[in-house]
């Protein structure tokens, strides 16, 4: 049986054809303005990668922050949900999913089975997520791609106070005259952001063999920021950015055999 | 006009001013108060509790650079130097950066007592936009502090979170307020709280084909809103007055008048001022005890 999943993010879109469970292609673009067309854009991308043809699709799941404006999918589950089923699916046992967002950051603990305990969500300000770091590295001057690799760098442990994003940029241009280091101005930021999913997390309980999905799990500093700052190893999959994608096509697959 | 560069939109006008009803200050207790805020600075000197001199301008990377840009500025022109001033008192955000200071006071206690002044003794609620906070503060007749709430960990509803969108849509910060009302009706608020979300929506808005006006309409009715419940939170009482910056932007103070069906007090000083002002007076009292005990 085939199924995809469309994960429409408020900066990615992203499609995952699946067939018997198992991953046969997956694309990526960028959301832009028209959500719509990018879901078309990839889920028809996705398609002609994976061989397979539209009427073969048994079911189509979409996920993400622009599902509700998707009519073509067949059915709807929300970032929880998709979540949820996306992580247990690359790392199975899971307890604990973050899912770092562009705009939005969630907690999500899951039971023995995989199903949902419960969540938390900040998508109310954009303190805990992607476009933070994007932020922050324009304010730096470096490419976000790279931020990871200046905050492993850091040789001291700088405290940044500002929350907001506006104020953090103010903050970092302070510490960029007080002649801090990119590299550990770098660590402040990913170590803040850290802090605020921590407290995200404290609402939901921490548990063990957590899994952090989403872009920013390319961020090999924010991984190891958050390792430490947990006390915890934290699982990131080859396919971080599509966790959400696979979970939609997983679902529309459970949906289809009930 | 000389041409606005990209990034600039956000710039509001740096002022200082001299008194011409005081010509000589000789024989006068003066007072000073120096206000380094994290968006912008002021110096207020005080000839026996009369309004001297000020200015008011951006504060810099440095706060001791910016107290002393701020209090040359404000001394600029006049016979006096800071040698000559009697008592001075740092507030603000900066406030342990004033070299020239006699002692420090927080900015609550001084905004209350700035507004006491500005506005008169009637002042109940004082509502202070800031550059990167905002807070309300209730006041008695004297200018004191009887309740106080504040928000300094958002930028939506503060000076800044409009230049931000001042640069976004390359508007001039100063024109907003007049651009917000040339609109046919009212729009809903933007709905996203953050300043970051906000900038996406708006940039959706325009390309939906919204005015520039219609969207700085709809932001504008969004930071009231913002406002107006810190504002219940703490509760308001007339007399109701607001100071700092945005306080110049009738974009945002008439839609809180609106929500609130409060009018605000109008103010004949700038209202950036308030905080140094209430410095320069606490500073007048401080030197009249010290003077006392000396006696």
């Amino acid at each position: 049986m085939i199924t995809v999943g469309i994960d429409s993010g408020s900066q990615n879109t992203r499609a995952v054809v699946m067939k018997d469970g198992k991953i046969i292609g997956k694309k990526i673009v960028l959301t832009e303005f028209d959500a719509v067309s990018a879901a078309e854009t990839v889920f028809e991308s996705a398609l002609k990668e994976s061989g397979v043809n539209r009427e073969d699709v048994v079911s189509v799941a979409v996920t993400g922050r622009g599902r509700s404006i998707i009519k073509f999918a067949d059915k709807v589950v929300n970032e929880v949900g998709s979540g949820a089923k996306g992580a247990w699916y690359v790392n199975s046992g899971t307890h604990l999913v973050i899912d770092l967002g562009a705009e939005s950051s969630r907690v999500i603990k899951l039971n023995d089975d995989g199903s949902i305990n419960k969540y938390e969500v900040n998508d109310k300000c954009a303190s805990g997520s992607g476009i933070f770091i994007e932020t922050m590295a324009r304010a730096l001057q470096i490419p976000v791609e790279e931020m990871g690799a200046y905050s492993l760098r850091h040789t001291k442990e700088i405290t940044t106070n500002a929350q907001c994003v506006v104020f953090a940029e103010s903050e970092v241009i302070s510490l960029i005259h007080d002649k801090e280091s990119i590299e550990d101005i770098a660590y402040g930021i990913h170590s803040g952001i850290v802090t605020r999913i921590a407290s995200l997390i404290r609402r939901v309980g921490m548990t063990d063999n957590v899994t952090l999905i989403g872009g920013p799990g390319h961020n090999i500093g924010m991984v190891k920021c958050m390792e430490k700052v947990f006390e915890k190893d934290v699982f990131v999959a080859e396919d971080t950015n599509y966790v959400n994608a696979i979970g939609a096509a997983i679902f529309a697959k459970e949906q289809a055999e009930a | 006009m000389a041409e606005v560069k990209k990034e600039d939109y956000w710039r509001w006008s740096e002022s200082n001013w001299k008194n011409p009803e005081i010509q000589d200050w000789h024989g006068h207790v003066m007072t000073c108060g120096v206000d380094i805020g994290s968006t912008s600075t002021q110096a207020v000197i005080m000839a026996d509790g009369q309004l001297y001199a000020y200015s008011s301008m951006r504060t810099g990377s440095n706060s001791i650079n910016s107290a002393m840009d701020a209090i040359e500025w404000a001394l600029n022109g006049l016979d006096l130097t800071i040698d000559d001033l009697d008592y001075t008192i740092g507030t603000g955000y900066g406030r342990v950066n004033v070299p020239f200071s006699d002692r420090t006071v927080t900015e609550i206690t001084c905004h209350a007592r700035g507004a006491n002044y500005i506005y008169g003794s009637s002042v109940r609620t004082i509502l202070d936009m800031g550059g990167q906070d905002c807070k309300v503060i209730g006041s008695d007749e004297k200018g004191n502090v009887t309740s106080f709430m504040m928000n300094d960990k958002c930028a939506a509803g503060t000076g800044r979170g409009m230049e931000v969108i001042a640069n976004l849509l390359a508007v001039n910060v100063e024109d907003i307020g007049e651009m917000s009302f040339d609109i046919d009706e009212e729009p809903a608020p933007v709905s996203s709280t953050c300043v970051i979300f906000a900038k996406t929506e708006a940039t959706n808005l325009m390309r939906e084909g919204w005015t520039k006006q219609k969207v700085l309409a709809a932001y504008c009715h969004a930071m009231a809103l913002r406002v107006v419940g810190l504002l219940k939170r703490n509760g308001v009482q007339a007399d109701f007055a607001i100071t700092g910056g945005i306080a110049k932007n009738i974009g945002v103070t008439r839609r809180i008048e609106r929500l609130l069906e409060i009018e605000a007090l109008k103010p004949e000083i700038d209202t950036q001022i308030a905080g140094a002002l209430g410095a320069a007076l606490i500073a007048k009292d401080f030197y009249e005890k010290k003077k006392k005990k000396n006696n």
